[in-house]
């Protein structure tokens, strides 16, 4: 699987993500799931599943899919 | 009591070194809170006085409402301000009256609002996308001079319920949340019914208790739940470091003040890393924290505290208390930047502390009569006086 794919199904599971939903262009607060409580589960599953440890400051800046995309692939997590 | 509710907000992007070695977090020093306390007096007058100054015209331009204050009080434009205590300033309680902003309806990305007694007006406060990202990464700079960027496993003197209850946001709930960011692995000492958990406590410490750990609460309830029952169970906090803030009034009753709070928990606990805050919706963003030493809060670089004599509104000298205007170059998208608080305070000493500039406490509240009165005073001719004790 590649990091988007595997980011997609984090995602699409800590928030609890219906199937209509465009995950790849999901804004923080884009749905009701992705507020700040859904930030939280949503950071510990992207650290559970890459095994990285965000800062505060990336855990803060973390406000889309992409900008997490692009924080993996800058913290060594292979994109395929 | 109002708190600093933060969440991720509009970002930036990724920045920072990404998966940390396993240091502890900065020893709060003054070399290392140097990053955003770091100006002297001096220094911080003639770095914020032009900014806060391009401020008060920037919201006189946006804010009509502000504009007509100001203009009905006589201050010309542009306002002629020889330091920042010189700065014209609105009374805290204006924004639970009027719909203050100096941005368009459309750019409005959230609208924050106080905590309140019930039934009590609550502030309204406007956030541009800009000022919700500014807000959120000055804290976070603030906080790190204390806390360092790894976040550490976190112990949240709350419940989950009080989090969770989304539909039914409560202010506490979002000071909560706002600071859950700093941490991870998150416990929480108050069970669902919110009831203390001591087992709960003990697994955390088990787990984490041998490595620098974050605690944060309510001042109020970080005494009631937490000193009590890690003092009953003789629980080690000392790789604890406790954020807390929310006043010390509901503590009166068992004459608690912060000495004695940072005694007991030393002596009791081993908790001896301890920062006291204080902020308000009204400034979202910009805290004021108590240095490592204890007792006195400090001004990060973008912000600063004037004390005024209730009446003259003269600026206080040190040592002498008076009510407390806050003043913070964050606040763009409303007219925030120069506040008259409600709360008294004394500023106890200028670049002799921790870190430099002013360094002050809270003592309390203005008697409500009085309170009014600020905002009556500064309304200029219906100005009956603020010692009119009138409700």
């Amino acid at each position: 699987m590649t990091l988007v794919e595997r980011l997609r199904g984090v995602f699409v599971q800590a928030l609890d993500l219906g199937q209509d939903v465009e995950v790849e262009k999901l804004e923080y607060r884009g749905v009701d799931a992705w507020d700040s409580v859904g930030h939280m589960t949503l950071v510990a599953a992207v650290e559970d599943e890459f095994d990285v440890q965000l800062d505060t400051d990336q855990v803060i800046d973390m406000s889309s899919f992409k900008v997490a995309a692009d924080m993996l692939k800058n913290l060594g997590v292979p994109e395929h | 009591m109002t708190t600093a509710a933060e969440r991720p907000d509009a970002g930036t992007g990724p920045d920072g070194p990404g998966k940390g070695s396993a240091t502890a977090p900065s020893s709060s020093s003054r070399q290392e809170g140097a990053d955003v306390f770091g100006l002297d007096q001096p220094a911080r007058e003639a770095a914020l006085l032009p900014e806060l100054a391009d401020l008060t015209e920037r919201h006189r331009d946006g804010c009509p409402e502000y504009d007509r204050i100001l203009t009905a009080l006589g201050v010309p434009r542009p306002a002629a301000a020889s330091a920042i205590s010189d700065l014209p300033w609105l009374p805290v309680r204006l924004f639970k009256e009027h719909e203050l902003r100096s941005v368009p309806a459309e750019e409005v990305f959230r609208v924050l609002t106080s905590s309140g007694t019930t039934g009590a007006a609550v502030s309204r406060i406007h956030l541009d996308r800009e000022s919700a990202a500014a807000q959120t990464r000055q804290l976070s700079r603030t906080l790190r001079a204390v806390l360092g960027s790894r976040r550490m496993p976190m112990l949240l003197v709350d419940s989950a319920a009080t989090v969770r209850g989304r539909t039914s946001f409560s202010a506490r709930g979002a000071g909560v949340l706002g600071m859950a960011n700093f941490g991870r692995d998150h416990v929480y000492v108050l069970d669902e019914d919110d009831r203390p958990d001591p087992a709960a406590v003990a697994e955390f410490l088990r787990r984490h208790g041998d490595a620098p750990f974050l605690v944060f609460g309510f001042t109020f309830m970080v005494w009631r739940y937490l000193y009590e029952i890690a003092r009953d169970h003789r629980f080690d906090l000392s790789n604890g470091v406790l954020v807390h803030s929310g006043g010390w009034k509901r503590l009166a009753d068992r004459a608690v003040d912060n000495a004695e709070f940072r005694r007991r928990f030393a002596e009791d606990t081993g908790l001896r890393r301890i920062h006291n805050y204080y902020g308000m919706v009204e400034q979202i963003g910009t805290v004021f924290l108590e240095g490592p030493s204890g007792g006195s809060l400090y001004c990060p670089d973008f912000a600063d505290v004037v004390v005024r004599e209730p009446g003259t509104w003269r600026e206080q000298p040190v040592g002498r208390p008076g009510v407390i205007e806050v003043v913070s170059t964050l606040p763009r998208s409303y007219p925030g930047h120069v506040l008259l608080t409600e709360d008294v305070g004394v500023v106890h000493g200028v670049d002799d502390g921790d870190w430099p500039g002013k360094r002050f406490s809270v003592t309390g509240r203005l008697p409500r009569a009085e309170a009014r009165g600020c905002g009556d005073t500064f309304s200029g001719p219906r100005n009956t006086g603020p010692a009119g004790g009138r409700r």
